[in-house]
């Protein structure tokens, strides 16, 4: 403990006002005032964003000028900005467990939009609880760990495949598992590239091989993960190919399953030979069986619905490329394109589409109250321009469904202890902050497996994760969270041997030494609490969460 | 003026709290009587928690966690359910079960969240305020709270609850399963058991009193606050006092 943390209390309080986000509705410079009167508060201040250089030079500030030794910021949500106000502090010489986030926007403003008053009393009793936890924390250090310097990437697509390269380019051991019987997944369907025209096969080749002929890389095709433990840096991963077990020690874990097509059976008369999906017509493309004079496409078949809310990002642009394609053919071919809303965004993919409309392809617009009904050689599609039914004959109908999220994502999900999203694809940290990681330490996501995109976007996807990934094995060793679960010294003798956080703990982190005593493994442990929760003579204590920290939070909630 | 009720909500990181800030991205509205203490796992929740909000003032007290099967620490809201189960039934005893709940909200549920507080909330507001709450909290009341807590945190209950699990889904230590009905029946007489003990404690604690002087203050038969008292003796908890004519009186220890 430095000499800061063993004098008294000493609490800053910073509030921020985020913009307008949290002063647009209540007064954060009262707020500040009134945190003034809170016990062992010494100096607060009110900032128009806390997270920004000023306000991280003002929280610095505050520290070095008015001693501080604890510091408190209610701002967004520790979820995403703890880090960065712990570094700060840190950077100032404090420990950066003597640091307390207070969530008053996420959790206050932003959700009490119309009562503001209430919002600002809120905003004042969740700071009282805040500043209560403060006063009682702890300087804690991190558990230095040993790193693997190695990484498995989950999922030999393009985005697998580049993640894979890049990792092993970097001369990292790396282990690419795919669980088809080739490297490509839906590179190799696809019959040319938007917007370059380039053949799919000519990329897929020259990637495939790169990555067979890397010898930092071995690759598993028809092989799946079926097991994984440990924690970052040290993870154990049994991967199964044809009935063969093989066992991994592995530092990183990059997830780049991708995503699956939708089959739109029972819609728009879809029998996979008239009526068929754009993938269906990438493969007659490649075989140059496109006879057809009148083709219809439908757009957001199964998207953008009640039962599939999102767009599926990658479309527009097969729609207009294969239209485009079609149309190089053969000028002579009517193709017209059904769409609820049309998505070229960028420069090249809007030059993309005057191509079509210059080419003669027709646009129509359709509601979803109103969908196409599709007969047997005609289309009846509500012409909103003109205010009347329109029949379209065609001899091909192509329909373009989304991307939807892999049916065994949830099994991979719970094996790597990481979330989903509503539609079952993987869900990153933070959609903006840590777009690459998982909320679990050294585990990345890339490519379609969080959501639709296109080849450039998994491309570009696979690089970043293995750029995060790349953070955490190029050190020898990694730094992991001194928050964990403690039996100390002066508790030993409460310990009746009862074994019961042996038996609750997830991670085997509590065992009997030799000596018939408790001991806990710090670095096993990733401080969920249970034992502590559990130990029937409340012996055990969790770092940071200690029971004194939480009931002093619920002492200052009932206005002890 | 009408009731606002002060609700306490203990959130878990990575799913629950994640999901309460969904809502808020997503701006979804709630009424904002609920305030959050942010702990790591649901399991972190401890028995005493609970009722130690309900005894500063909490009209009710929600527990969220991920859904079960989907805990970030794999298992710890199962065990966070075994530990609210306990408090809800000590809590009944004192028709208090309803002012508390536990359910699951994961990190994509922000409509859930918002929905679920929004109910809560209306729900506390129907049953009115705390009687434990408020600027004249009723003394009787903190009272039972109070042995519910001490109860709830004694070694007994706690080693039930600890190792409810193991010996109901796996086995005990001789290798037989123990069926969750007989389990139950063991567990609703040990929250019976308890809590009459340590009102016992609790009324002992300001002065001597003879077991009858106990059974009348308790409502409860004689002859079981006489097999209390043996049991807490043969603890170490209470140990005889002096006598009133013939009748002996006890004192905590």
């Amino acid at each position: 403990m430095s000499e800061k943390e063993s004098e008294d209390v000493r609490i800053g309080v910073f509030v921020c006002s985020c913009g307008t986000n949290i002063g647009g509705l209540i007064n954060v410079k009262e707020v500040a005032e009134y945190a003034k009167s809170l016990p062992n508060v010494v100096f607060t201040e009110d900032n128009l964003y806390t997270c920004s250089e000023t306000g991280l030079t003002q929280i610095k500030n505050g520290i070095r000028e008015h001693n501080l030794n604890r510091v408190v910021v209610a701002s967004c949500t520790p979820r995403t900005h703890e880090p960065l106000f712990r570094d700060c502090v840190k950077d100032e010489g404090l420990n950066e467990y003597l640091f307390q986030f207070v969530n008053i926007r996420d959790q206050c403003t932003w959700v009490h939009m119309k009562h503001p008053k209430e919002a600002f009393e809120k905003a004042k009793e969740v700071i009282r609880m805040g500043v209560a936890k403060a006063a009682k924390l702890e300087a804690l250090e991190n558990i230095v760990v040993d790193a693997t310097p190695t990484a498995i990437v989950i999922g030999g697509g393009v985005t697998g495949m580049t993640a894979a390269l890049s990792l092993a380019n970097q001369g990292f051991e790396t282990h690419l598992v795919e669980r088809d019987d080739k490297l490509g997944g839906q590179l190799n369907i696809i019959n040319k590239l938007f917007p370059t025209g380039q053949d799919a096969s000519e990329l897929l080749g020259s990637l495939k091989k790169r990555v067979e002929s890397n010898p930092n890389l071995t690759v598993y095709t028809s092989a799946s993960v079926k097991n994984i433990e440990g924690f970052v840096g040290n993870f154990e991963i049994e991967v199964e190919q044809k009935g063969k077990s093989i066992d991994l020690t592995i530092g990183v874990i990059v997830v780049a399953v991708g995503a699956s097509l939708l089959t739109p059976t029972g819609k728009f008369g879809y029998d996979g030979n008239i009526r068929i999906t754009q993938y269906e017509l990438e493969k007659k493309l490649k075989n140059n069986e496109v006879k057809a004079k009148d083709i219809v496409m439908i757009q957001c078949v199964g998207a953008r619905n009640d039962e599939r809310k999102y767009c599926s990002n990658v479309c527009c642009m097969t729609a207009l490329k294969n239209a485009l394609l079609i149309k190089e053919k053969n000028p002579q071919a009517n193709i017209t394109i059904l769409f609820r809303d049309l998505y070229t965004p960028g420069t090249h993919y809007e030059e993309y589409y005057r191509r079509a409309r210059e080419a003669g392809i027709l646009f129509l617009s359709y509601k979803l109250e109103k969908e196409p009904i599709v007969e047997e050689n005609n289309v009846k599609v509500f012409n909103e321009y003109i205010g009347e039914e329109m029949s379209i004959p065609y001899d091909l109908l192509v329909l373009s469904t989304p991307l939807i999220a892999n049916s065994d994502n949830k099994e991979l999900a719970q094996m790597l202890k990481v979330p989903l999203e509503e539609n079952k694809f993987f869900l990153e940290a933070h959609v903006k902050l840590r777009p690459m990681d998982f909320a679990t330490d050294g585990i990345f996501i890339c490519g379609a497996a969080k959501w639709p995109v296109d080849l450039t976007e998994s491309i570009t996807q696979g690089y970043a994760a293995a750029g995060r990934a790349s953070t955490i094995i190029s050190h020898d060793t990694i730094e992991v969270e001194g928050a964990t679960s403690f039996l100390p010294e002066y508790n030993k003798n409460l310990c009746t041997g009862c074994e019961i956080c042996i038996t609750v703990c997830p991670y085997k982190a509590i065992s009997k030494n030799e000596n018939d005593e408790i001991e806990i493994t710090q670095v096993l442990c990733k401080g969920c609490g249970v034992c502590g929760a559990t130990c029937t003579s409340h012996a055990i204590i969790i770092r940071h969460f200690t029971d004194e920290q939480i009931l002093s939070e619920i002492y200052a909630f009932g206005g002890i | 003026m009408s009731f606002e009720p002060k609700i306490l909500g203990f959130l878990c990181n990575w799913c629950s709290y994640a999901g309460a800030d969904l809502a808020g991205v997503s701006r979804m509205q709630y009424p904002p009587n609920i305030r959050v203490i942010r702990v790591m796992c649901s399991g972190r929740i401890d028995p005493k928690f609970i009722v130690e909000a309900l005894r500063v003032g909490a009209d009710g007290v929600i527990v969220l966690g991920c859904h079960l099967g989907d805990c970030h620490y794999l298992e710890g809201n199962y065990e966070a359910e075994k530990k609210f189960d306990m408090v809800k039934k000590f809590l009944k005893l004192i028709d208090f079960d309803n002012r508390v709940r536990l359910d699951w909200v994961s990190a994509s549920e922000g409509a859930r969240y918002a929905s679920m507080i929004t109910e809560f909330t209306d729900h506390i507001k129907t049953l009115g305020p705390s009687p434990a709450g408020g600027d004249n909290p009723d003394d009787e009341i903190l009272e039972e709270l109070k042995a519910i807590e001490e109860a709830a945190g004694s070694d007994r209950m706690r080693a039930l609850v600890g190792r409810e699990r193991k010996i109901t889904e796996q086995e005990n230590v001789y290798g037989e399963t123990v069926s969750l009905d007989k389990f139950n029946e063991i567990f609703d007489l040990a929250i019976k058991d308890e809590y009459n003990r340590h009102r016992i404690l609790g009324l002992l604690e300001k002065e001597s009193k003879s077991v009858k002087d106990l059974a009348k203050e308790l409502k409860i038969d004689s002859s079981i606050v006489l097999e209390h008292m043996i049991t807490l003796k043969s603890r170490g908890q209470v140990d005889f006092g002096e006598l009133l004519g013939i009748t002996p009186t006890f004192h905590k220890l």
